[in-house]
């Protein structure tokens, strides 16, 4: 399996509002923290270290799709 | 009732009088590595010296938990039974986020071996009895008050310069095996160098005599209310003494924490009373560093001398029996003519791989405890949050990962892909009940070939045992094959298998195995 970097949340600009309104409200070190949960949740949701590996270089900006 | 450290009587060494004859083996420490080596070499019939610079077991206990593997091995060095009769068994672990649980483990969940997971005991007794029964065994000179403080490589032997209460003595061996502690002083002396990470945080770790009841299980706590923002564990071992461990912060001033007056408030706060006596207190920093190779010309290490790791995976005695258990038949081969030297690599190449597997999971550990302020800290408290909540994160909560023993890479071992993964070659042999008795002790002393419903061929060096497959042999070694062959090493690993061998593939076999080179 490898990383889908195409398009792949149907309503794209909803999702975008809804992930800035779930920080609505939090401090900045709030903010923070739910990210770092937000991201162990999707990972676990991924789960194959192959493409999470992927996802890590590209995030980290060491790999173009 | 505190240990009763009795003094071992001091004599003084023949060398003092003028030269000993060249010895097969030094080793120097006494303590279980050391020990625990010259037990195995002696029952491979190498003789031994070992010197110690002190003259009682380790002052406070230290090490309390002793995995099912060191147990059988202790077992095969005549003193696991004792160990499990005085020991406190115990298999689950609870790990609680302030005061709710979120995540345990059962070490053991399936039966039919003769070693239980874990016992916790204190190290002072594991010491007792290797010392004791290190001195029942003619091979064995057991010298206490002998510190070495010089160290000299010759080629063919070394040598060490020994002092005692009466002066010093030069003594040399074919072979020196560093045995000397996590300060290592031979370490020192041909300046090798230690590379790793050192933890900066503090702990303060205390033993305590008080009753309690409950099933003896370890328990970590993240973040409790009686030691805010830190951690805590709580273990039990015999004659009443619990373990505790209290995370103090990387500024935390050792001395003053040290103090009774500090201690015992804090302790109080653990257990919920101060009805208890302090039997032992110290305050660390932890580190996990290795040396780059364990074999120097005809100086070895082993045991902390070789490497250190953080305690929280109960991976540092544990894992220098374990050394023990990859040198001594290889050793004794070596000094008793029938391997060369070179076989040696293969113990430096095995021990290497289990060493950094204990530093990755005792640093990891370690790490989960400690985060750096900043991202590692953010991701720290966010598995313990979520781990509250959703089962995913539960295993990611690191209190410690338990020792087990690694399992050697061996691609070019023989091997039958579709037998039980748990006694791939590189593996420990797993035990199984074996008539009125166990496997475990079946194998261990030199080579067997471990026909599993089948016959063997025979092989010079080796010694056949048949066995009919109960349920446990079947799970462990068949799988759905009527039937395997197994060459299992003296320290009970698996070096081959097959399904119906030809004696001269297992003759080839074992000898690329004595020679280091499988
Ligand atoms: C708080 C704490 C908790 C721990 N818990 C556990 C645990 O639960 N399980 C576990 O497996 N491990 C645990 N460990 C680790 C364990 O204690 C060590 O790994 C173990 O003691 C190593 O044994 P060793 O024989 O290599 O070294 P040591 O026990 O340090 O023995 C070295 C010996 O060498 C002698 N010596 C030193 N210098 C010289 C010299 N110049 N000449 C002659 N003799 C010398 C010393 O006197 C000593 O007797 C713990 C350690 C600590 C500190």
């Amino acid at each position: 399996m490898s990383l889908n970097t195409q398009p792949n949340i149907a309503d794209a600009d909803g999702f975008y509002a809804a992930l800035l309104a779930a920080h609505r409200g939090l401090t900045e070190a709030e903010s923070h923290a739910m990210n770092a949960r937000l991201v162990l949740v999707l990972a676990n949701h991924v789960g194959s270290r192959a493409v999470l590996d992927q996802a890590l270089a590209l995030a980290r900006g060491e790999s173009r799709p | 009732m505190p240990y009763d450290y009795r003094p071992f009587p001091y004599v003084a060494p023949p060398g003092l009088n003028g030269p000993e004859p060249r010895h097969k083996v030094i080793i120097v420490g006494a303590g279980p590595v050391g020990l625990a080596l010259a037990i195995d070499l002696a029952n491979h019939g190498v003789p031994s010296v070992v010197l110690d610079d002190n003259n009682v077991v380790s002052v406070g206990s230290r090490a309390i938990c002793w995995s099912k593997r060191s147990l059988e091995i202790l077992d095969r060095l005549g003193v696991g039974e004792q160990a499990v009769t005085k020991g406190v068994t115990w298999k689950v672990g609870r790990t609680f986020h302030r005061d709710a649980e979120v995540f345990n483990f059962d070490l053991l969940p399936e039966a039919g071996h003769k070693m239980p997971a874990f016992v916790n005991l204190q190290q002072y007794y594991v010491e007792e009895y290797l010392v004791a029964r290190a001195q029942a065994l003619p091979l064995i000179d057991l010298r206490f008050k002998n510190k070495v403080v010089g160290v000299a490589q010759h080629g063919s032997h070394a040598s060490v310069t020994v002092e005692t209460p009466d002066g010093s003595y030069a003594l040399e061996a074919e072979w020196v095996v560093a045995c000397d502690g996590a300060r290592s002083p031979l370490r020192g002396m041909l300046g090798l160098d230690f590379d790793g990470e050192l933890f900066e945080e503090r702990f303060l770790i205390a033993d305590i005599e008080m009753q309690r009841d409950g099933v003896p299980e370890r328990w970590f706590w993240f973040e409790p209310e009686f030691h805010a923002g830190q951690s805590a564990l709580l273990h039990k071992q015999p004659d009443n003494i619990y373990r505790i461990d209290l995370q103090l912060g990387w500024d935390a001033n050792p001395e003053a924490e040290r103090q009774p007056e500090r201690v015992i408030p804090r302790i109080a706060k653990v257990v919920g009373h101060a009805d208890f006596r302090l039997d032992w207190v110290s305050v660390y920093t932890f580190q996990c560093r290795r040396l780059t190779r364990f074999v120097e010309d005809r100086v070895i290490f082993i045991g902390d001398a070789a490497h250190v790791v953080s305690p929280f995976g109960a991976r540092g005695g544990n894992g220098g029996l374990q050394d023990v258990d990859a040198l001594g038949w290889r050793l004794a081969a070596v000094v008793l003519g029938s391997a060369p030297p070179d076989a040696l690599a293969a113990f430096d190449r095995e021990r290497c791989f289990g060493a950094d597997e204990n530093i990755l999971n005792s640093a990891r550990s370690t790490r989960f405890m400690s985060p750096e302020p900043g991202v590692e800290r953010l991701f720290r408290d966010a598995v313990l949050d979520l781990a509250g909540r959703a089962d995913f994160a539960r295993p990611m909560v690191n209190s410690g990962r338990l020792s087990r023993p690694c399992v050697y890479p061996m691609p070019d071992a023989p091997d039958v892909a579709a037998l039980p993964a748990a006694s791939r070659p590189g593996a420990v042999a797993p035990d199984a009940p074996l008539g009125n008795g166990w496997l475990c002790e079946a194998l261990g002393r030199g080579f067997v070939l471990l026909g599993c419903g089948v016959d063997v061929p025979k092989v010079a060096g080796t010694t056949p045992l048949r066995v009919v497959g109960g349920a446990e042999i079947r799970a462990r070694y068949l799988g759905d094959a009527a039937g395997a062959v197994y060459l299992v090493r003296p320290d009970q690993v698996v070096a081959a298998r097959w399904l119906a061998p030809a004696a001269a593939e297992v003759a080839a076999t074992l000898r690329a195995v004595q020679e280091g080179r499988l």
